[in-house]
Parts: structure tokens; sequence; C-alpha cells
């Protein structure tokens, strides 16, 4: 670690203060003192410009219990490196004690008992009186969201993202990202960003007849005398990962020499700052802040990371802000002379039992949840274990949605996708708005199809290139895919095509025949026209047949090897 | 369904695909006057065998990842040169495009939407003024996607 502040300090401007940065003030003051919100929201104010982060709450708008995960494979440059730390590891790298409120907030280890010590975390009422407590010393901090936001849960899919438009306003959101937004559909989008009293941007959104920029790439905010060029980056890789027929129109990708154009046309109006709203995720941000040169702070979301310190690239910051809204990130900059030159940094853990709502946004919550109330709080069925997704292979949420899928559509094997979204669920009560916090989304029909078994073999060997190729340019940014029924054997470090082996059928524990076709359940698929029951449906239906998450046999068999 | 975008690629390679790309089907016949040719006999038949150095001289502009491998729009750029050959090195016939600049030309760089069969390497290949030539290359990765979170 000294070793790396020193660096800090060689690799900014010569004025740069570093008296200790967000983590190690945390971890101090967390381990000396009880949680009280003034203790979680101590800063000393630094420099001449505040930046607030919000990213990935997926439409979580009540504190959420949600489990870091506990497998996180780094390939290439990125292993070892953050976020590819998890559990103890972590602990050790950052300082955390076990069973500390930081370690319950960004590690998985016994977080069944620690959630009921500290309870659940996020809520955009607690957020808005961050952000006003910020704003209460510094008038001219800026409060950027990196998008995910109108997406995931019951009350966003039933307003048509509306809620969080309406609660993004209030909060005094000065500029957004986008990714989940999307899936919406392009005509909805442009309906909602009429409704936005901020800019949506997106420099690496083009139209996909005439390759052209399609959205505003950024937008200069005057604050405290200060010029900051906030440039927007969408999540590259939309029209591959989620369904390209909802948003015809546009081309995404990564456009490294977009942004580098970009960032020298803000440079050349002379902005003293220049901020990358990024949904890029972390990797591939990490590579992009070592190639294009002149971005001072990247605000990093798309992979659910929550990173306790800023990294640092040349001399541009990553700071990443977790999701759900489990954190804030408050970073003070002293900018001089067109350049950082020094800053400090506090990754806010949003306890909802520590921060007080505020009065105004719990309101709005109330009111954009109370025509669904009694769908919401509608109790399913009970789980006698901790139920979570996040993590690179199957979460507990997985197998429960995987059986639900074999059993109800009567399939061999099951196939639900590695998303980073959907909240945990402690042993008793599953609601319908638990199912939606892990099954939302437009495309939700749950298909019923056959593939051989070759078929079924590149689609795991594609979907794990998308995760494990060693250049983060060619990732996505998600896990992989979750089955239901198979076995499998995966080697990340090992090449496209030879990644997975061993397939087999969990029932019966048989060989996957390369030339037999199997039948396979699934959901979320990217083509228009795809026909089945809605998965929360789906889920729900399996739930109150069988009363809950409780069966033992094992629903798949992953075997992780090359680690 | 995950997979219909591979059943799209093979059922495109008929026709119908190549209907939509007049420019790139145009550029891709003229460059593949000798159908059976390799990329390998396509660069030493560009270059009579000439050294070739690698990288700056010539940029190739590229996705990462195809959105559509029916149409994956890329750009090359070479100051100063007379011809630049660009080839798919995987597709069944490599030849994309020879582009050449008369001594009138304004800038030396050329867009077009090419079709790619799968995964594989761009090479751009630049004749420079003085005779010299200068390649680079760009991996485009052609996926099923589907599963981003």
């Amino acid at each position: 670690m000294a070793s790396r502040r020193e660096f800090l300090q060689a690799g900014l401007a010569t004025s740069a203060i570093l008296a200790g940065l967000g983590l190690s003030n945390w971890s101090r003051a967390m381990a000396q003192q009880a949680l009280t919100q003034d203790r979680l929201l101590q800063f000393d104010d630094f420099g001449n410009l505040t930046l607030i982060h919000v990213t990935d709450a997926h439409a979580h708008l009540r504190p959420v219990w949600f489990r870091e995960p506990d497998t996180n494979i780094g390939v290439g440059g990125a292993a070892g490196r953050v976020p590819h730390v998890v559990g103890e590891t972590f602990q050790k790298m950052f300082g955390i004690a076990p069973g500390s409120p930081e370690a319950y907030a960004l590690t998985y280890p016994d977080f069944q008992a620690l959630a009921r010590t500290y309870g659940r975390m996020g809520g955009f009422d607690r957020i808005a009186t961050i952000v006003k407590a910020i704003r209460g010393s510094r008038p001219d901090a800026i409060l950027l969201d990196g998008g995910d936001t109108w997406h995931g849960s019951y009350t966003s899919l039933r307003t048509g993202g509306e809620d969080m438009v309406r609660v993004q306003n209030l909060l005094g959101v000065e500029a957004m990202s986008s990714h989940w937004e999307f899936t919406f559909g392009t005509q909805r989008v442009k309906e909602l960003i009429d409704k936005c009293d901020f800019p949506f941007l997106g420099a690496n959104i083009y139209d996909a007849e005439w390759d052209e920029p399609a959205f505003e790439p950024y937008k200069i905010i005057q604050k405290g005398g200060l010029a900051v060029g906030v440039i927007g980056q969408a999540f590259p890789y939309l029209p591959i990962a989620n369904p390209k027929w909802m948003f015809p129109e546009y081309s995404f990708g990564i456009r490294e020499e977009r942004m580098q154009e970009v960032v020298d046309e803000l440079r050349a109006r002379n902005v003293d700052l220049v901020v990358c709203l990024s949904h890029n995720g972390f990797d591939v941000d990490h590579k992009m802040a070592g190639r294009v040169k002149g971005i001072d702070v990247i605000l990093s979301g798309h992979t659910h990371d929550a990173v306790p310190e800023p990294v640092l690239v040349g001399e541009t910051i990553i700071v990443a802000s977790g999701s759900h809204g489990k954190f804030v990130s408050r970073v003070d900059l002293d900018v001089q002379g067109g350049r950082m030159a020094g800053f400090r940094h506090k990754l806010i853990p949003v306890f909802s039992d520590v921060i007080a709502p505020d009065p105004e946004m719990a309101s709005l919550i109330e009111e954009i949840r109370a025509p669904f109330k009694a769908d919401l709080g509608t109790v399913v069925g009970q789980t006698d274990r901790l139920l979570y997704r996040r993590g690179n292979f199957n979460g507990t949420w997985d197998d429960l949605i995987c059986r639900a899928i074999l059993e109800e559509r009567d399939a061999e094997i099951a196939l639900s996708p590695g998303v980073r979204w959907g909240a945990s669920v402690l042993p008793g009560d599953i609601t319908r708005e638990d199912i939606h916090s892990v099954t939302s989304m437009t495309y939700g029909q749950c298909y019923r199809t056959e593939m051989t078994g070759e078929t079924l073999k590149t689609v795991m060997e594609d979907v794990a290139d998308n995760i494990f190729n060693p250049d983060p340019y060619y990732q996505q940014g998600g896990d992989m895919v979750r089955v239901g029924g198979l076995a499998y054997t995966i080697d990340p470090a090992a090449p496209m095509g030879s990644r997975i082996t061993d397939l087999r059928l969990v029932a019966g524990d048989v060989p996957i025949e390369p030339a037999r076709s199997y039948v396979v359940g699934g959901w979320a698929s990217v083509n228009e026209g795809t026909e089945g029951p809605q998965i929360w449906d789906v889920v729900e239906d399996h739930i109150r047949k069988t009363g809950g998450a409780g069966q033992d046999a094992p629903v798949s068999g992953i075997t992780v090897k090359g680690l | 369904m995950l997979i219909s975008r591979r059943g799209v690629l093979a059922a495109g390679a008929g026709l119908a695909g190549l209907a939509m790309l007049p420019v790139a089907v145009r550029a891709q016949d003229a460059a593949a006057a000798a159908p059976a040719q390799t990329a390998d006999e396509m660069i030493a038949e560009f270059t009579g065998g000439a050294q070739v150095a690698e990288g700056d001289g010539v940029k190739l502009t590229a996705p990462e990842i195809a959105e559509n491998g029916n149409t994956v729009p890329i750009s090359v750029e070479a100051p100063g040169a007379a011809e630049i050959l660009l080839i798919a090195t995987q597709n069944p016939t490599p030849g994309v495009a020879r582009f050449s600049f008369g001594p009138l030309a304004a800038s030396q760089d050329a867009a077009t939407r090419i079709r790619l069969a799968k995964t594989q390497d761009i090479v751009a290949i630049a004749k420079l003024a003085d005779g010299s030539f200068v390649r680079t290359a760009a991996n485009v990765k052609v996926t099923i996607g589907g599963c981003g979170g």
C-alpha cells in the first residue's frame, strides 16, 4: 500500500494532498465507533470540487440485502487485482476486520449472520439524505448516475421506468449513462428522456444506419467557478447482450477513438476537469484509462464492484460504487490549472438502519409503491436458506430459478442468464417483490426448445469467452450462464473453445452427447418473438407448488479448474 | 432462443445477405478476381513479396465484438498511401477490398461494412508513396451474446 500511495503523490501534481484515502478513515471510524449517521457521513472537505456517484441501483427503491460475490475470477492482467478479489482476501487487502460493518457491506463471509446484525442497505430515501448532507457542506457538488437505474424491479416494470425518473429528478441527478434503460425500447427511452431534468449522455451511442453520434456525448457543468466536462459512456455491448430488436436504431461499442476525440474536444474547450461517467465495466475502464489520454476521473459502473479506494491508472482515477443502492461515492477533488491535483474519496455504505430516510424522498417512494402494495407484499412461499445470485457461477437464487424452469417447463436442461442484478433473500418469506428483483425485465418469456449437445457446448463456450477473455475489451461484464440439470468443468484461463469440458446431465450422471437433442428451457432470450410464460410467473408457480426453496438435491454441478 | 444468430449467419451464406451490401460486394468481387486465392496469396500478390512492416502508417478501426456479423462497419486510414488492401482472413473468400488513391486524393481513408463468417482477424496492408508496405490487424469477434449483466 505504501508504495501505491507514494506513486499517487508522484503521479499527480506536486500540490496533491492525500491525507488519508477514504478507506483508511472509514475502517478506523468503523472499528472504533458505533455506527452513526454522522460517522458514516464524516468527511473533511477537500479541494474545490465534489463529485457524488451512484450507479446500478437496478430500480431498487427500498433497502435490500445484497450478498457480494464469493467468486469473481480475473483473467490475464486482472488476476488478483480489484475487483477480482473476494472474501477474506479482500478483507486482508483493505484491512477490514471479519465481522465488521465493512466486512458485511463489501464481502460475503458470514453474510447471513451479519445481515441480521447490520440490517439492509440502500434505499433512495437514505441516499437522498446522504446527497443532501454532502450538498449541505458542498453546495456545488455534482451528482452523477452511471445508469442501470430504470430497470430491475416490479415498480419499474409496471411504470415503464418512470418511477425511477421521478426519483432521479427529486434527487437532483445532473447527468446519467445507460444500459438496461434501452430494454424499454427506443420509444420509451425517448419518452423518459423527455421527463428527465438532466441530460442522458452517450458518446458511444451511434445511429446504426448512418454511423454517426445519436446522443449528446457530454455536458459541460459549470460549478463553483469550474467547468467540468462529463462524458457519458453507455454499456458497449447492448445490442449483443440485450435484444437489439428493441433499439434497432442504435449501435454502441467501446469506440476508444471516439472517447479520445471527445476528451480532446473538451480539452480544446478549456474545461477544468474531464470526468467519464462510464457503464463500461471495471476491467474495460481500467484498460481504457491506460489508452485514452486526458481523463481525470472515471466513475465506473456496470460490473457492480464496490471498490473501497480509487484505482489509479496513469493520471486517471477509477471510482467504482457498487450496486443496488448499497453505496454512494463521494470524491473531493483539488482542481488546478485544468487538471486534478489531488483527491479525497469515500465509498459511503448506505446502512439503512443508521441513515435516516429523507422525508420528501420517502413519501415519493411511498406514492410510487402505493398502487402495487398488495402485489409487492404478497408472500409466495418460504426459503430455508439464503437466496443470492451474485458470483461467477450459480447462486442459490439461480438454483431455485433453474429448478422452477426444469419442473414447470418439463425440460432436461435449464439456462438462466448470468446477470449481476437481483437482491438476496434471508431465510423466511419470499415475496412477489423478491422474485421480481431477480427476474424483472421486458423480455422475460420462459422459452422451451431443443438444442443438440454440440450447440449447448457452443453456447457455453461463447458465454465463457464473454466473461473470461483475457482482453477486457472483449468482455461483456456479466457472469457465467446459470444452468440446471447440467454439470460441467470450466477452465477460465483456457482459450475459447476449450474452457468447457465434461458436460453431463445431472440426472443419471451421463455425458452430454454432441449429436443428441435436449429439451432446454430458459429465459431472457435476445431474439424477437420468443414465446412462453413470464419467468416470474414460472418461479412463483413453482414456489407455491413446492412451498418454497428447500430441496437439497443439487440442480447443477460446476467444477472450476486451473485456478 | 440463444442460438438463432448463428443460424442466421449460416442461412445468410446465400444471396440474401449479400444483396444488402452492394458496396462491399463490389469491392469484394474486385479483390477476389481469383476466387480461390487464400489470404496469404493475396498479400503476396499485393506486395510482390516485399517486406511488410508492422504498425504505424496504417490504422484500422473495427468493433471488438460485432453487433451483427452480416454488416460490420470498418474503416481504414493510411496517410499518403497509394493503395490499401483489406482482408478478412477467415472468410471463405478473404478479399474485402483494394482501395487505390490517386495523386489528387485529399485523404487516404475509406469506410465500408463487411460480412464476417466468424471471429477473425481483419488485416489491412497499405502501399505507401515510397513503395514500402505497412500492415495492421484487428480481431473482430462474432458472438452469440445474450447474457450481459
